[in-house]
């Protein structure tokens, strides 16, 4: 019976490695699971840290819970000897030993992937024109809402929050091969900006602003996901993202013009416009009861 | 030395009939172990309902919206018994309270605090027996709000046991009960840790020293710690939710955001500040639900490799160094929150550093195992899975560490994956290790064998196909109702149904254990002072041990993992012997 529970935990890691190695290199049944093919250099980057730090894990926990396995099969009392356990209390050379290996380890990772942290939510894109350094603007302003994204291209004058600004519900067609910024804020609470072929994921959180910014390397329909509750439609919070040549993009954005009329008035009177743009939206909300806040108007 | 006859001064043995009896023996009790099983009691009851919950969370996600089992046509009769969008939110925000607040802290820190450290470190009971019994009494306000939001519109609380604000201010009734509970539950946890620490300060027996404890006392010594710190943090901004949602004030909600065609709020405040305090709490919390456990996994690891505790010194460190940094990592939890992104850099670093105590400690476990002469008996079984699932749950740990990984696998099923390795997979393993432990301490009878190595092998299996396949779904949101409306999440559906059958399986299993406490409850073997050969003062005094816990006041002389010793003819050396 001791050999059974041996072998029980000598399965842990055996079965955790081999899909773990499964899920990377796509071999059935775990071809798929893991993340999608990633859809930028930067994602790349994130994939390399992924698979690095999951390979050195799956390294630790073979050493390890194999130990275990190992020590339970060899050191289970069969009643067949009367001699005693080993009298060892401690060895400092060895608690220092196992101290200071990971610690280098940690260490290397921790700045290894500094980097990639940086590229990602530090250095915000820059553009330079007639010397002067700044900011690239942002193409597109996301507004998220319940339950929906909202989003405002740049109109002609290259700017978001402004007149001609662009409207469009729950699609985002953006150009590949180019670095895109999007300036992303909340309506009424916290959401998530989530699109795994990216590796791009950024909460919005109402009263501040979030900048965001990728590269796509292909064309390709993906979607974006809500990824923090945002209440009972929280599931349903979807968008479709279109990433499509700078030709197709830009007749896109005529014809988006043509079609619809934004009426985008910022600052104006935020309290009024936001009621505004809630209506039709709070019509679907009202079979719920909100007890609570019934009373706060009243 | 003079061998001391403890008197029973606390409360007057019960008189009277039957009622009285059992209104002063279970209702003003203040005997510690009377506290310590009422805990216990409570927190497995808690822990079914918690369980249920959580297989209604798997049934949406394999089956969705899909006619609920039983419970369908009881709540949704109108819509054909499926469960509304509401209601799964509902489901795993009162899973991950009831798991946590209810179930893993009341657990560890109240039923096992309370039973263990008054017997083990030879003290005739807590040094506050009537605040003792106060903390047991706060947790039934917790139980009846939580009851009382059951039966609140949504029934229940369902913005997440993170509760994050603008949101959970928005939300029904159900939340405000939510956060009144969590007050109350606060409360009692924070006079259990006064008295732990006064108890383990003051009440340890002549010649037992700081360093002669057993692993389970530190543990419980350094969480009451970190209760005593982090709790009024939690209260504070639990207070300041409930006082924006009803009294209007604007702690976390800034200008101009509007939910529901409500007005606009009066704002002034800031929405990050919730995650900062919570966090600050909450993540200590996460070693006040393992620490304990880790503590009693050490106690009987030792026992049944028949070996001293490897490095028993360091283990109290590493414990230390836990708390400590325990207590700088909150941010973790907000990388891609909006929080300053310099700043994560820091938290990575120390979130980092707390993998070498954890590692320290994995690897001192193996060391007492090697050489020993190792002893499957069911708690050990549970304790050496406790090993092996937490090298899983802290290497995940490691990789979520890393900012950039973090970016992909914040708020996805890989979160609760980890999560589960580290709350389930270790805890509750230490937990149910410990409950067959101290089983006979507690009734006096052994639980049977058998049945608990068949419950060992069907949790461990189960428990692994439900929590493994997580790691998978890193591209996969949690909280989500129907993660089949995303195009790309369809092909998960087969991978989630295997997952929920496993999950069925896990709470089937568990009826195993059910019927094992209690039939050994009533009908098990007799259990000695000692069934186990164990060294620490526990094991000194009868089985169940009477109120005031000692016939002789134990004179302590030598720490508690003397096994094997040379010097020895058997292979204990109980920690009162003289040599």
């Amino acid at each position: 019976m001791n050999r059974f529970w041996s072998v029980l935990f000598l399965l842990v890691p055996v079965l955790g490695i081999a899909s773990v190695l499964m899920a990377m290199y796509g071999v059935a049944p775990l071809e798929s699971a893991w993340l999608p093919k990633s859809l930028s250099q930067a994602g790349d980057t994130i994939d390399q840290l992924f698979n690095g730090i999951h390979l050195l894990s799956a390294f630790i926990l073979a050493g390890t819970v194999f130990t275990i396995g190992w020590a339970l099969w060899r050191f289970s009392d069969r009643g067949d000897s009367n001699e005693k356990a080993l009298y060892v209390t401690h060895n400092t050379k060895l608690e220092i030993t196992w101290t200071v290996i990971p610690a280098l380890i940690l260490i290397f990772l921790a700045f290894f992937q500094m980097k990639s942290w940086a590229e990602n939510k530090m250095d915000r894109p820059t553009v330079t024109v007639d010397g002067v350094t700044d900011f690239k603007p942002p193409m597109v302003m996301v507004k998220a809402k319940r339950f929906g994204w909202e989003f405002y291209y740049a109109g002609d004058d290259g700017v978001v929050e402004t007149e001609d600004d662009i409207f469009v519900e729950n699609l985002l067609v953006l150009p590949a091969g180019e670095e895109i910024v999007l300036q992303m804020e909340s309506r009424d609470v916290i959401h998530s900006f989530y699109v795994p072929e990216l590796r791009l994921k950024q909460d919005i959180v109402p009263g501040m602003t979030q900048f965001v910014w990728f590269n796509a390397r292909e064309e390709k329909e993906i979607e974006i996901m809500c990824t923090e509750l945002c209440g009972w439609g929280h599931y349903m919070m979807k968008a479709k993202l279109n990433f499509v040549s700078r030709a197709q993009f830009d007749a896109w954005i005529e014809e988006q013009k043509s079609a619809y009329s934004p009426e985008f008035k910022n600052e104006a009177e935020p309290a009024a416009f936001l009621r505004e743009s809630n209506k039709s939206f709070s019509a679907k909300l009202s079979n719920v009861a909100r007890p609570l806040l019934k009373l706060k108007i009243n | 030395m003079a061998e001391v006859t403890v008197e029973n001064s606390i409360t007057p043995e019960p008189k009277g009939n039957v009622v009285s009896r059992f209104v002063w023996t279970y209702v003003f009790a203040t005997d510690h172990k009377v506290i310590g099983l009422q805990f216990l009691f409570s927190s497995l009851i808690w822990f079914f309902v918690g369980g249920f919950l959580a297989l209604a969370v798997r049934w949406q996600l394999a089956w969705p919206w899909s006619d609920m089992p039983i419970f369908g046509h009881m709540l949704f009769a109108e819509s054909g018994g499926q469960m509304s969008p509401g209601f799964y939110n509902m489901l795993f925000t009162m899973h991950a309270t009831i798991m946590i607040f209810f179930v893993i802290i009341p657990i560890l820190a109240g039923a096992f605090g309370n039973y263990l450290i008054s017997l083990m470190v030879g003290g005739e009971d807590m040094a506050f027996p009537r605040l003792n019994m106060m903390s047991y009494w706060f947790m039934w306000p917790a139980f009846v709000c939580i009851i009382l939001s059951f039966f609140m519109p949504e029934y229940g609380a369902a913005a997440g046991w993170t509760s994050y604000p603008p949101l959970s201010v928005f939300q029904g009734d159900a939340q405000s009960l939510w956060l009144l509970a969590m007050v109350f539950v606060g409360i009692s946890s924070m006079m259990g840790s006064i008295n732990y620490l006064t108890t383990i300060i003051q009440m340890r027996a002549p010649g037992m020293t700081m360093f002669r404890m057993p692993m389970t006392v530190w543990g419980m010594f350094i969480t009451a710690i970190m209760q005593a710190f982090a709790l009024p943090v939690l209260t504070a901004a639990l207070l300041m939710q409930l006082s924006d949602r009803l009294l209007m004030t604007g702690f976390f909600l800034p200008e101009n955001i509007a939910v529901n065609n409500g007005v606009a709020t009066s704002g002034g405040g800031q929405v990050l500040l919730w995650q900062h305090l919570f966090w600050f709490y909450s993540h200590p919390a996460v070693y006040i639900m393992i620490l304990p456990a880790m503590g009693m996994v050490s106690d009987i690891i030792s026992c049944f490799s028949r070996k001293p505790l490897f490095g028993y010194r360091p283990m109290v460190y590493s414990i230390t160094a836990i708390a400590g940094l325990g207590f700088i990592v909150w941010g973790h939890h907000m990388f891609i929150s909006g929080m300053n992104h310099t700043l994560a850099m820091s938290f990575m670093v120390s979130t980092m550093l707390i993998a070498l105590p954890s590692g320290i400690k994995v690897f001192n476990w193996i060391g007492t195992l090697w050489g020993g002469k190792l002893q499957l008996t069911t708690p050990m079984l549970f304790c050496v899975g406790f090993v092996s699932m937490f090298v899983i749950g802290g290497l995940s740990g490691i990789v979520m560490s890393a900012p950039p990984v973090d970016i992909v696998i914040h708020d996805t099923y890989y979160i609760v994956a980890h999560l589960h390795y580290v709350l389930f997979a270790s805890s509750v393993l230490g937990v149910l290790g410990a409950i067959y432990f101290w089983f006979p301490k507690m009734f006096g009878r052994m639980m049977n064998e058998k049945l608990g190595k068949i419950h060992f092998f069907l949790t461990f299996v189960f428990l692994n196909g439900t929590f493994f396949p997580m790691h998978f779904l890193s591209r996969m949101p949690r909280r989500v109702a129907d993660p089949y409306i995303y195009e790309g999440l369809k092909d998960l559906l087969p991978l989630n149904q295997f997952m929920t059958i496993c999950a069925i399986g896990m709470g089937l299993t568990q009826l195993i254990f059910v019927a094992n406490f209690f039939s050994s409850m009533f009908f098990g073997a007799k259990a000695g002072r000692n069934p186990w050969n164990a060294n620490t003062l526990e094991w000194t005094t009868v089985s169940p041990p009477p109120h005031g816990n000692f016939d002789v006041q134990p004179i302590v002389r030598r720490g508690p993992y003397e096994y094997s010793h040379p010097s020895t003819e058997c292979d204990f050396f109980p920690q009162t012997e003289t040599s």
